[in-house]
Formats: structure tokens, C-alpha cells, sequence
């Protein structure tokens, strides 16, 4: 690791599993983007990658790999040239590559033939730099950490060999998760009602999802606060502490909603408005400040047919991978 | 009363009660493992609350395992409803109990003597009485490993600071209103610190990571520095 970048972490897909004990599942902010990027690399799903905000890392690498990147814009190169992303990316033993700024979007997942292979802490290997635990010592990435890799599948090794002997960067192909399942409009994710709903009085539940919503600053992998209008409760209503939901956009008492990302603490104390459909959380996490939201109310059957769609497009797109590699 | 309400498109919420009492925390626990064994088909994980069950499931495993692509919630429901049917009896006092040794007062428990003057007690009651009472574990949440502990004399409730501390140190046992708890990472919080206890509430090496679960019954003995300097050596 030559340079870090803002913040780049080691994250699987969490530590779902541990709730009842208070760990957080965290994980990839976008684990549909990360899984993406496991299968051009040839991984499994779970395979650890990295996770960069905003400036990404700068890595030099001792062996020929096999790389994929999916998420944000990021401005990235290999060997002076642009590295692709979205696509299976060749990297020669002694080739540096490098993130630099975001041009659009927050955060990226890097994926590596073999995944990054650091030991599994409560089943995973995702960093949870609250508690200490988990990717690199559970810390963000510095300069000077070297990062080993597992070993890489028959899918990866064959797929490296062929590009090696063509000598080509990267795979013609590509996955985009945004062709995957059917995306949301720009600017706006898709909700639901959640179990406070009604709660809020009728003007705040219309404003809610009229409301173009502006993300703040204060915002980081558990949640990014948006303003607006204030939301007001019909009545003061104690809430008693109870689990929450990646997706859960809760609201304090100041009315000003909080959608909740993947590193979100088990439980909350605070009405739980509304939350994200499963699908369009990536989405959330790509905020920047300043930038706007809007709230497209669907049902909770159509949440599940966006959400099996886009799982099934991936199975497809995975299927159409090994029948290539085979 | 119980309501099954989603909580997004891959949690259920088991709605059991809606004040926080030791029936609807019995409540919670029959539920819960009711629901816990044999696992439900699509479901990730069970993590129980004061009043509540949350169920987690993903789709397409709940679809794989033969719910309708338009109605899985209906289906998951259904199961569950049926499990929850005949709960098994919990049984007051029936749980594991902990003993939590703690080093009340001094650099430990800076706030003993503002929840001794809040009371009207001597320092030496409030430790008395902390430690005479009888805990239940509501729930452990906020920080890993962190219990929610009911069961407080309500004569020992104090308000939480208006102003949180920067950093708690890690095993500090605090009072906020009519709970008490313990902390079991460096963080900043609002409670009334008491004490210390020198065991490692959180034990990300072990499986379970927690000390305490939820549905475990607490009591707290009061230790000297010297007692806590050896248990700390030793946790």
C-alpha cells in the first residue's frame, strides 16, 4: 500500500449473525457492487475486497493478479494508462495502480483474484473500526501495509493466463451492476413505509416522499443525515428501543431524517420512518454533501420483485462467466 | 398482543408489547426461541429487544425455500405465527446469572456522589443497593456487548448528563434514568459513572463475542482496587 487514499477499509459482505450480541453486521456499503466485483475477479461473493471513499488508494503489486473494480467514478490508472473498471483487469508483478478523486459518487469496491486475506473476526473479515476487530488489524489502510491475497480460483488463474498470453489489459467483457435488475430513477431510491409510519402526521408523511432531500457532512458508513423539512409527530410518543434495518430512515427528535447504512448500530431509539428498498441502498451510500434524494414510496412485493430481479440478472450474469472461463 | 410488521424488505418485526417490563421481557425470550430452532427457512438471524423479535431473511432464500415471489412476508409470517403458537414457558429466575465484580466510587465512579445526593443516600447505600438488586438483561446493544440491564431501585434513578463525555472507559457502570448498564469499549456517553468492573465485556475471540446475553439475570458485588487489579490480570 503506497497510499492509502481518504478512508480505505478491508469489507465482506458483514457480520450478519451477531446482532443479538450489539456487533454491527457492517460490510461493504454497497455489497451488491462488491459482489459484482468478486465475480469479474472470479471470487465467490464473500471474498474480502477494499472498500475507498472519496481519494482512493495507491497499491504496488509483487504478483501478476487479476483485479476488478465497480462503484463510483474514480479517476484510476495502471502503468499510465486508464484502468477499467467494471471489467476483469490484468496487473503485472512491479505495476502500481492508482485511485485517484471521485468524479461522481463516494465510495468504490477493488476486488483481487483470491480475495484480501486477512482473518476472519466472528465469521468475517470486514472492518469494524469501533470495536478494533476485523480487516487489517480493525483499522482503515495506511501507507506501508501490505495486504496478502488468498488463493485465487481455477475461474481467476484460467482468465489471467489467457490475458497474459493475448496480451491484453483487460477483459472485453464487463458486468455493470447498474444493467443488473432494474435501477431507480436518477437522484431518487425507492421506500417504504416503516413501522412508525404512523407516527408522523399527514403533512409529514407527504413531505416525505415530495421532499427533494439534501444530503449533509454529517455522514459516514452508518448513516448519512438529510435535510429538509422538519418531520413532526402527530404526538410526543416515547419509543422504546428496538432493532433497526439497513435502509431504515429513522428521525430524531430534531424531524431532520437519517437513512441508515450498513455499519448502523442493532438497535435505535428513534422512529423509524420509512426504509429504503434493499436494492437501492448502494445508492445511499454514493452521497455526497449537498447532493439530492427523493423517496419513491413502492410496495413491499414490488421491493421483493427488485430485489429478486436483480439477484437472478446476476446469477445470469454469473452463469454466461463460467460458461466463457469453461 | 402481538403484530408481525416489516421492517423493510428483509426484516420482520414481532411486535410483543410496548412497555418494558419483566412479563413482556419473558414474553420476548419465549418467542425468541421459539422462533431460533429448527431455523426458519430464509431467515439470517433473530435479535431480540425490550418488546420485540426482529426477524432477518433474505428473499430469494425465503423464495428457494418455497415462499411466493408476491407474498414471501405473508408466508414467513405465517410460520412464524404458527411457531409462536405454543411458545416454551420461561420461568422467572430460570436464566444463567453473572456476577459482575465492581470497583464503585474514586477515579472508577466519578459520578457516585451526584446519584448519592440525587437519592439522598450515603455513597456507601447507593453501592448497597446497586449491588442488592436483581438484573435482568433486556437487551445488549448501542456498542457490542453492552446490556441493557432492568432492575434498577428506582430510588437510585438519576438523569443522564446533558453534556456526554468525551471518552468512557471501557467497563464503566453507569446509571442513566431507571437503567444501568455497562460499557464495554472506549466511548463517549451521558451516563452517571459508578464504578468499574475489570471483565472484558466484549471478547471478539470468543463465539458468543458477549459476556452477558440477553434473558441473563445480574447481580453486581462490590470489589476493593486490590480484588479488581487481580481480576483484571486475570479477564
Amino acid at each position: 500500500m503506497l497510499k492509502p487514499g481518504l478512508l480505505t477499509t478491508v469489507q465482506d459482505l458483514g457480520r450478519p449473525g451477531y446482532q443479538q450480541y450489539g456487533v454491527v453486521v457492517g460490510g461493504a456499503l454497497d455489497a451488491f457492487s462488491a459482489r459484482v466485483a468478486n465475480l469479474l475477479a472470479g471470487n465467490d461473493d464473500s471474498a474480502a475486497v477494499l472498500e475507498m471513499a472519496q481519494t482512493g488508494p495507491e497499491l504496488f503489486f509483487e504478483d501478476d493478479t487479476l483485479i476488478a473494480w465497480c462503484g463510483a467514478d474514480f479517476v484510476a490508472q495502471v502503468g499510465g494508462q486508464p484502468l477499467p473498471r467494471e471489467r476483469a483487469v490484468r496487473v503485472a508483478a512491479g505495476e502500481t495502480i492508482s485511485f485517484g478523486l471521485a468524479r461522481s459518487g463516494l465510495r468504490a469496491w477493488l476486488a483481487f483474484a483470491g480475495g484480501v486475506d486477512v482473518p476472519l473476526v466472528l465469521g468475517s473479515r470486514s472492518t469494524y473500526r469501533r470495536a478494533g476487530i476485523g480487516g487489517n488489524k480493525g483499522r482503515s489502510l495506511a501507507a506501508g501495509d501490505i495486504l496478502k491475497l488468498g488463493e485465487k480460483s481455477v475461474r481467476s488463474a484460467t482468465l489471467l493466463a489467457s490475458l497474459a498470453t493475448t496480451r491484453q489489459r483487460a477483459s472485453t467483457w464487463s458486468v455493470r451492476p447498474k444493467f443488473l435488475g432494474r435501477i431507480a430513477p436518477p437522484g431518487r431510491v425507492r421506500a417504504m413505509r416503516g413501522p412508525e409510519w404512523h407516527w408522523f402526521t399527514p403533512e409529514a408523511q407527504q413531505a416525505f416522499f415530495s421532499t427533494s432531500w439534501r444530503a449533509t457532512k454529517d455522514a459516514d458508513r452508518m448513516g448519512v443525515r438529510l435535510d429538509g423539512p422538519a418531520l413532526a409527530l402527530v404526538q410526543p410518543h416515547e419509543m422504546i428501543s428496538s432493532c433497526v434495518n439497513t435502509g431504515v430512515v429513522q428521525v430524531p427528535a430534531g424531524g431532520q431524517p437519517i437513512v441508515l447504512l450498513p455499519s448502523r448500530q442493532s438497535v435505535g431509539g428513534y422512529p423509524r420512518l420509512a426504509a429504503v428498498a434493499a436494492v437501492d441502498i448502494g445508492h445511499c451510500s454514493q452521497l455526497r454533501p449537498g447532493e439530492h434524494l427523493q423517496f419513491q414510496e413502492i410496495t413491499l412485493a414490488a421491493a421483493h420483485e427488485l430485489y429478486l430481479a436483480r439477484e437472478r440478472d446476476l446469477n445470469r450474469a454469473r452463469s454466461g462467466l463460467s460458461r466463457m472461463a469453461g | 398482543m402481538m403484530q408481525i410488521i416489516p421492517l423493510g424488505d428483509t426484516a420482520l418485526l414481532v411486535e410483543l408489547g410496548d412497555t418494558i417490563d419483566e412479563p413482556t421481557h419473558r414474553r420476548v425470550q419465549a418467542v425468541w426461541q421459539a422462533l431460533a430452532a429448527p431455523p426458519l427457512p430464509g431467515v439470517i438471524e433473530l435479535v431480540p429487544a425490550y418488546t420485540s423479535v426482529t426477524i432477518f431473511y433474505e428473499p430469494l432464500q425465503a423464495v428457494n425455500a418455497g415462499a411466493p415471489e408476491s407474498g414471501i412476508v405473508e408466508w414467513l409470517g405465517a410460520i412464524a405465527r404458527e411457531r409462536i403458537k405454543n411458545p416454551p414457558k420461561i420461568e422467572k429466575n430460570k436464566g444463567r446469572t453473572v456476577e459482575i465484580p465492581v470497583c464503585y466510587g474514586g477515579e472508577f465512579g466519578p459520578d457516585i456522589n451526584l446519584v448519592a445526593r440525587q437519592s439522598k443516600f450515603s455513597a456507601e447505600e447507593v453501592i448497597k443497593r446497586h449491588c442488592k438488586a436483581d438484573y435482568t438483561v433486556y437487551l445488549i446493544g448501542f456498542a457490542p456487548g453492552f446490556p441493557y440491564l432492568g432492575g434498577l431501585p428506582k430510588e437510585l434513578a438519576t438523569p443522564r448528563h446533558p453534556k456526554p463525555r468525551m471518552m468512557v472507559p471501557p467497563g464503566s457502570v453507569g446509571i442513566a434514568g431507571i437503567q444501568t448498564g455497562i460499557y464495554p469499549l472506549a466511548t463517549p456517553g451521558g451516563w452517571n459513572l459508578i464504578g468499574r468492573t475489570p471483565l472484558r465485556l466484549f471478547r471478539p475471540a470468543e463465539d458468543p463475542p458477549a459476556l452477558l446475553h440477553a434473558g441473563d439475570r445480574v447481580k453486581f458485588r462490590a470489589v476493593s482496587r486490590e480484588e479488581f487489579d487481580q481480576l483484571e490480570v486475570r479477564s
